[in-house]
């Protein structure tokens, strides 16, 4: 609180030193432990992404479900259909509020890439229990390539808010 | 009022009074005392206000209480963030900015008029923001308001008034620094605590325009001028705003964390230059943080993520390692200078534990290091971010350093204010004492409760997480465990609500006579000036209990960090 002497710019004490030096080595290490992963890891962040609009990206989703549906299942009280598309395909899933459409059927140890767009707010594609998540905006279509290596029914939760219906924004996908 | 110094024209023709503060031997500008005590005042209001919301929403997010219908639930929300993370922050941060640029340096203040007038619009828009999300459901857009939720134009012109009043507050601080230097009031550096308000100010400065980049397009959207604006820009420029904000709190917050060591303790620090490079890392390096909050949205590369998220290479990182070590080794250098040399740990078995400004600097130091640091460094890590986003984990790792950090240590501070600045008696003596570990403790059960269930997939800002038909039974202990701890933290702040206004509408008005509010009454602001060269050198003085308090506190990193990196390892395959 009090001004300092006139020459404060003296050497550090050995363990401000030696702090400072592993204090240091840690930050270095953190930093390369990402491009690490980046090369040799199995789940990194999607970085492809394409401009898109509600309509085009409705119209692509609705396509999409036509080609591939093979049931449908009530998902709160709302019928929503349920599309199994081929191992390797592109698969797509819109968000709106408060919905996320359609419930995919997909085959465990598959490669997918899995679409995400939004036709109205930020949304956030919550994928539980294996706890994936990521944020979906509207005029963005994210793209995923996704490998389930559980099989079983998972929840997708809406975790980014878009008004007081957020918390009923369940869907699903089904891994056999 | 009899029993006050006399006040004294500063200068033969100016109007300006000062008093001489009889505890810490400074002047104090009467302009600058007016100043201090409206914007802690309206702190102390907001925070009331945001405590009680939070009180509301926990209760409803314990899932076995569940309180509040959904509509009020996602209301108090907004507000409780408006509340919390920006009006108390700010306002106490104003009043901190008061205070070292006048006080501390024995100086003016240079524009008392401007700093009324920001108080003003912060006052009449922190206000209006209120009373907009509570009449108006079309503002339940919760804090961050990310477009295209639209709310209505007063919504953002709240905002707006809010920053530019901030804006203009924090510019009288640049204003008072210039002047004091050029009428020479302090002479050579400034002192340490106002070094680090002025990396808060400057922080400060380019988050809020930051801020306007953001709100302002939304402003001009919600009256139509602007027909669209990108959502993912201005999720970008929002937590340009939003997470510098947090590190002005940072900068805020370690400012009086050497302040209270000093008030208590009688702490000189150990190496200035050490500490001030901590500072100037902050201010380098903490603006790339915004990417925290984008490290899972489309449309950004991973070389842009990550660099921006470590910090460039984890710099500001090392800023914070760097004060985790040098005010525990100040504390102890100045303890065992004291003669308490007994083993590693005996400095800290002698501390003065019941005055409140240590214990709250103490809990903020432990809980923001432990819980909110290294929480806060893996989930912005890119990759371990897709475990964390958006789930509780996140509200979990920033009340750990909003609250339990920053709220602490600025609660431990506003009691020196009452005795120095108010000039009242200090009430409830005993209540100061323990409010610190109440609050802390039940922030503490608060964040890991949240941690705990975020871990299980439990998203953030949910009314509701039954909907989702997986929740596993621990999910409802660890929201047990939160809610237990935000009824424990809410005692502890309506406890420091209490103390504070009881001493400030019911305390006699006097003069300071002592420094320490509860043990003794010695003054160890004064007494650190007698430290020598000989005392902070000496063998037996060395902080060695310091460094193997952060040594401890660099294996827990670890462990924690690994641990996660082996959870994303689990999950499914993704690129």
């Amino acid at each position: 609180m009090l001004a300092p002497e006139k020459n404060w710019w003296r050497p550090m004490g050995r363990l401000e030193k030696t702090w400072l030096t592993m204090a240091l080595a840690w930050c270095i290490f953190l930093t390369i432990m990402m491009p690490l992963w980046y090369y040799m890891g199995k789940q990194n962040v999607p970085t492809e992404t394409y401009r898109t609009t509600a309509q085009k990206y409705a119209a692509t989703v609705n396509e999409f479900v036509t080609k591939y549906q093979v049931g449908e299942e009530n998902l709160g009280g709302v019928p929503i259909p349920v599309v199994a598309p081929p191992a390797g395909s592109d698969v797509y899933i819109r968000a709106s509020a408060w919905q996320w459409f359609p419930i995919l059927q997909l085959e465990k140890g598959q490669e997918y890439r899995l679409h995400l767009s939004s036709m109205d707010y930020n949304h956030g594609f919550s994928l539980q229990p294996v706890n994936i998540n990521l944020q979906v905006l509207p005029g963005y279509e994210y793209v995923a390539t996704i490998t389930p290596t559980s099989s079983g029914d998972f929840t997708i939760v809406c975790n980014e808010y878009c008004f007081v219906g957020h918390h009923t924004m369940v869907g699903k996908i089904i891994v056999k | 009022m009899a029993t006050l110094a006399p006040t004294t024209p500063w200068t033969k023709e100016a109007k300006d009074d000062y008093r001489t503060c009889p505890v810490l031997t400074l002047k104090v500008d009467m302009h600058a005392e007016r100043l201090i005590i409206a914007n802690a005042v309206m702190a102390v209001v907001v925070l009331a206000i945001g405590g009680l919301a939070a009180l509301l929403i926990a209760l409803t997010r314990w899932q076995a209480i569940h309180l509040l219908p959904a509509d009020w639930f996602y209301r108090l929300l907004t507000l409780h963030g408006i509340d919390m993370l920006i009006a108390w922050m700010v306002f106490f941060e104003i009043a901190g900015l008061h205070f070292g640029s006048t006080v501390l340096l024995n100086a003016r203040h240079a524009a008392p008029k401007a700093a009324w007038l920001g108080f003003i619009m912060m006052t009449v828009g922190g206000l209006m923001a209120n009373v907009v999300v509570l009449l108006d459901p079309k503002n339940t857009v919760a804090y961050t308001a990310y477009m295209p939720l639209k709310a209505s134009p007063l919504f953002y012109l709240s905002y707006i008034l809010f920053a530019v009043g901030a804006l203009i507050a924090v510019i009288t601080f640049f204003i008072n620094i210039v002047v004091a230097k050029r009428e020479k009031r302090f002479e050579g550096s400034l002192p340490l605590v106002a070094f680090g308000f002025m990396t808060a100010a400057i922080l400060a400065t380019y988050t809020l325009l930051q801020g306007a980049a953001a709100v302002v397009p939304a402003f001009l959207w919600s009256i139509n001028v602007l027909s669209h604006f990108d959502p993912g820009i201005y999720r970008n420029f929002f937590w340009g705003f939003g997470h510098p904000a947090q590190q002005v709190n940072l900068a805020a917050m370690i400012s009086i964390w050497y302040a209270l060591a000093q008030i208590t303790v009688g702490v000189r620090p150990v190496n200035e230059k050490f500490s001030r490079l901590a500072f100037v890392l902050y201010l380098f390096f903490i603006n790339l943080g915004s990417a925290h909050h984008l490290l899972v949205d489309p449309g950004l590369s991973f070389a842009w993520k990550a660099v921006n998220t470590s910090y460039a290479m984890y710099l500001a990182v090392l800023g914070s390692m760097m004060h985790a070590f040098s005010i525990p080794a100040a504390i102890e250098v100045a303890q065992r200078a004291k003669g308490f040399r007994k083993g590693l740990f005996g400095w800290l078995r002698n501390a003065p534990w019941k005055e409140p400004g240590f214990a709250a600097m103490v809990i903020s130091i432990i809980i923001f290091g432990w819980v909110g640091g290294v929480t806060g460094v893996v989930i912005g890590t890119e990759q371990i971010n897709l475990l964390v986003h958006n789930t509780m984990r996140l509200p979990g790792h920033f009340h750990a350093t909003v609250v339990s950090g920053t709220t602490t240590a600025f609660m431990g501070f506003a009691y020196y204010m009452v005795p120095l600045i108010f000039r009242k008696e200090l009430k409830l003596k005993k209540w100061a004492t323990w409010q610190p570990y109440i609050f802390g403790g039940g922030m503490l059960l608060l964040s890991l409760g949240m941690i705990v269930s975020g871990l299980q997939g439990v998203s953030r800002r949910s009314w509701d997480i039954t909907f989702a038909g997986v929740v596993p039974g621990t999910v409802e202990l660890s929201l047990a465990i939160f809610g237990i701890g935000a009824i424990l933290a809410v005692i502890g702040g309506i406890m420091f609500v209490t103390i504070m206004l009881t001493s400030i509408l019911t305390g006699s008005r006097l003069e300071a006579s002592q420094l320490l509010l509860v043990t003794g009454n010695n003054n160890p602001v004064l007494e650190s000036t007698k430290l020598t060269e000989h005392d902070m050198e000496s063998k037996q003085n060395q902080p060695k209990g310091a460094f193997v308090l952060v040594l401890a506190f660099l294996a827990w990193f670890a462990v924690y960090y690994f641990t996660n990196w082996w959870l994303l390892g689990r999950t499914w395959f993704i690129r």
